[in-house]
């Protein structure tokens, strides 16, 4: 018996026919129905066309009177209305990319184990309490940097790495606890969870049979890891860390409480700093002039422009993996 | 020569599995140092006027949060009504109604809705509720957590409504009964596990949500007035209350900590042993 493809014409067809989908209900009461869907789901498409509306007329003021420039200066003077980006994208993306060095490597391995080595018994649990993670509201972590990890980056991490490896622009300056290390530790445990579950999604998606294959050839496990799974997921897991990238920019409150708010740039990763969120989550009930309003919307736009786009590569990396994983099966 | 070789392969296996290993091991321990240290001491801090009374002035020593607790409350519930509809429907519509092509682009929408940062949708929602309204407002808060929790919900909703096999819409079509009929009265109730647990998620989401609370819902020292005035909230109070220098005040920070993990964490399991149950 001949089986129909289930990519082929003829299944389509035989889709087509059987799907209501295709063949819209004429009576009244449905078409009601189906069209006020319809516009909930636009609701969806309205809510973010009009957000990058919203922001980029509200941000006006300040692209108007600052231009390009905006994004290449370092000044926030509140008094003299003169505001610049630059310090607020350099923080987010160092924290960013900090966390994401600490939590890669981690995230990986710890896919690894719970979808390649873990005892079966163990593979649910140790996801659960991984999820969990995901799920602790950002200000409590926040809390938790602020008392305990802050105190810990200060006295053993910063002292240490200043007293021996002081001489690298890196690691000079004071120990203040807050700031960059800070954040991006802080980043680091809370994009852990998120790409450890993705990256684990994208290794279980890999069919039986390369890893039997892999084994047949006498590899070890970890050559059969090596060289079948991961290259067979590899977009899957680049997804799953540029998606990890997103939620590390834009996080808020855990980054604002331990991140030290001052507005500079500096080669060295114990310095305070700020991040696009952490300045407006701490300027804008203080804002007052149209023009300070206009800057941290424009810094909003920002930061809405990076994760979009991050966020719109992430998901075409992760989707492309599904579809062929569809064509697979 | 060939024994060194299977020797180095047999070492490296060894060592990256190991390495795998303690990776799942310190991701593991740093979960429960972050809990275990919060609960400890949120439950230290835990006492019966915490969840009674209102705030104190600050120096004072005691108060508690519940008009704080309240106002989550309120917020949530809020969120909820804005989003679920708006959820739940576009849900409908990319699971049974859309051709291909723009069940994609919705979809795609609420997956690059939910990634965008908190803190943005509260700046969106300052700029087109309090801006206008001249107030920072419950109002306003809550629109933003709608804006949050909307594709949470029409992603699982979703999602769950399509594991509904297709024959149900074909047995119900058979009845002679309309479309809308078959959705409202047999896909959606066969999907209703999948559906509440995607609802329940995205509270548990909202719920400690503190960046799109800051200028919109603001905080409020005189308890709950209304959705047209400004609002407390128990992860914006947590957040106040860690940065003050007053010690009484950090311990209710921690208060509240451990009870919004409570709250946040006593949903996800709940979720979690639901959706485990229905495949049993």
């Amino acid at each position: 018996m001949r089986l129909i493809n289930d990519n082929g014409p003829e299944a389509k067809s035989l889709m087509k026919a059987r799907s209501w989908r295709y063949n819209p209900s004429t009576h009244f009461a449905d078409k009601i129905f189906s069209n006020s869907t319809l516009i909930f789901a636009m609701i969806i498409v309205g809510i973010l066309l009009s957000l990058v509306i919203v922001l980029a007329i509200n941000a006006m003021p300040a692209i108007n009177k600052f231009g390009f420039s905006f994004i290449g200066n370092s000044s926030w003077d509140a008094v003299r209305s003169v505001f610049g980006a630059l310090p607020a994208i350099f923080g987010t993306l160092l924290s960013s990319a900090i966390g994401l060095l600490i939590a890669v490597p981690l995230s990986l391995g710890a896919a690894i184990f719970l979808v390649e080595l873990a005892p079966l018994w163990l593979r649910g649990p140790a996801s659960f309490v991984i999820e969990m993670l995901a799920a602790i509201p950002s200000v409590i972590i926040g809390l938790w940097g602020l008392f305990v990890l802050v105190p810990f980056v200060r006295k053993p991490i910063e002292s240490w790495f200043g007293s021996k490896l002081g001489f690298l622009p890196l690691f000079q300056g004071p120990p203040f606890g807050v700031g960059f290390l800070a954040a991006g530790i802080i980043l680091a445990i809370m994009v852990l969870p998120i790409i450890t579950a993705m990256s684990r999604d994208a290794m279980r998606a890999v069919p039986d049979q390369q890893r039997e294959a892999m084994l047949a050839l006498g590899s070890t496990r970890w050559e059969m890891i090596r060289q079948s799974v991961l290259p067979n997921c590899r977009s899957g897991l680049v997804g799953a860390v540029i998606l990890g990238l997103g939620r590390a920019l834009g996080e808020t409150m855990a980054v604002t409480m331990v991140i030290g708010n001052s507005y500079t740039i500096s080669s060295s990763l114990f310095s305070p700093g700020s991040t696009i969120a952490s300045k407006i989550a701490n300027e804008f009930s203080e804002a007052s002039s149209g023009v300070f309003v206009g800057s941290l919307m424009e810094l909003a736009l920002i930061l809405f422009g990076i994760t979009l786009v991050v966020n719109v590569i992430a998901r075409v990396l992760l989707w492309r993996m599904t579809a062929v994983k569809g064509t697979m099966e | 020569m060939s024994e060194r070789v299977y020797l180095r392969r047999k070492w490296l296996n060894r060592i990256m599995l190991g390495l795998c290993g303690i990776a799942a091991a310190s991701a593991i321990i740093m979960l429960a140092l972050i809990l275990g240290y919060t609960l400890a001491r949120g439950i230290g801090a835990m006492n019966i006027n915490f969840l009674i009374s209102a705030a104190k002035p600050v120096g004072e020593v005691g108060g508690g949060m519940r008009n704080e607790i309240f106002g989550t409350f309120i917020l949530v519930i809020l969120g909820s009504v804005l989003a679920i509809p708006v959820g739940l429907m576009a849900g409908i519509f990319v699971s049974e109604f859309a051709n291909p092509k723009v069940a994609t682009a919705v979809r795609f929408a609420a997956d690059i809705l939910a990634g965008i940062p908190s803190i943005v949708v509260g700046v969106f929602a300052y700029a087109i509720v309090v801006q206008p309204m001249h107030s920072y407002s419950a109002i306003s808060a809550g629109v933003a957590l709608a804006i949050i929790m909307v594709p949470i919900v029409a992603r699982t909703a979703e999602e769950s409504l399509r594991l509904v096999p297709n024959s149900m819409r074909e047995a119900a079509l058979a009845l002679g009964i309309t479309r809308w009929r078959a959705v409202v009265g047999v896909i959606i109730p066969g999907a209703l596990t999948g559906i509440m647990t995607g609802i329940m998620l995205a509270v548990a989401r909202i719920a400690g949500e503190t960046a799109p609370l800051i200028f919109t819902a603001l905080g409020s020292q005189f308890g709950v007035q209304g959705l047209l005035k400004p609002i407390g909230a128990l992860p914006l109070q947590i957040y106040h209350y860690a940065l003050s220098p007053y010690r009484d005040q950090q311990q209710q920070a921690w208060a509240g900590a451990f009870l919004l993990i409570l709250l946040v964490l006593g949903i996800s399991i709940l979720v979690r042993w639901i959706s485990n149950r229905k495949h049993i």
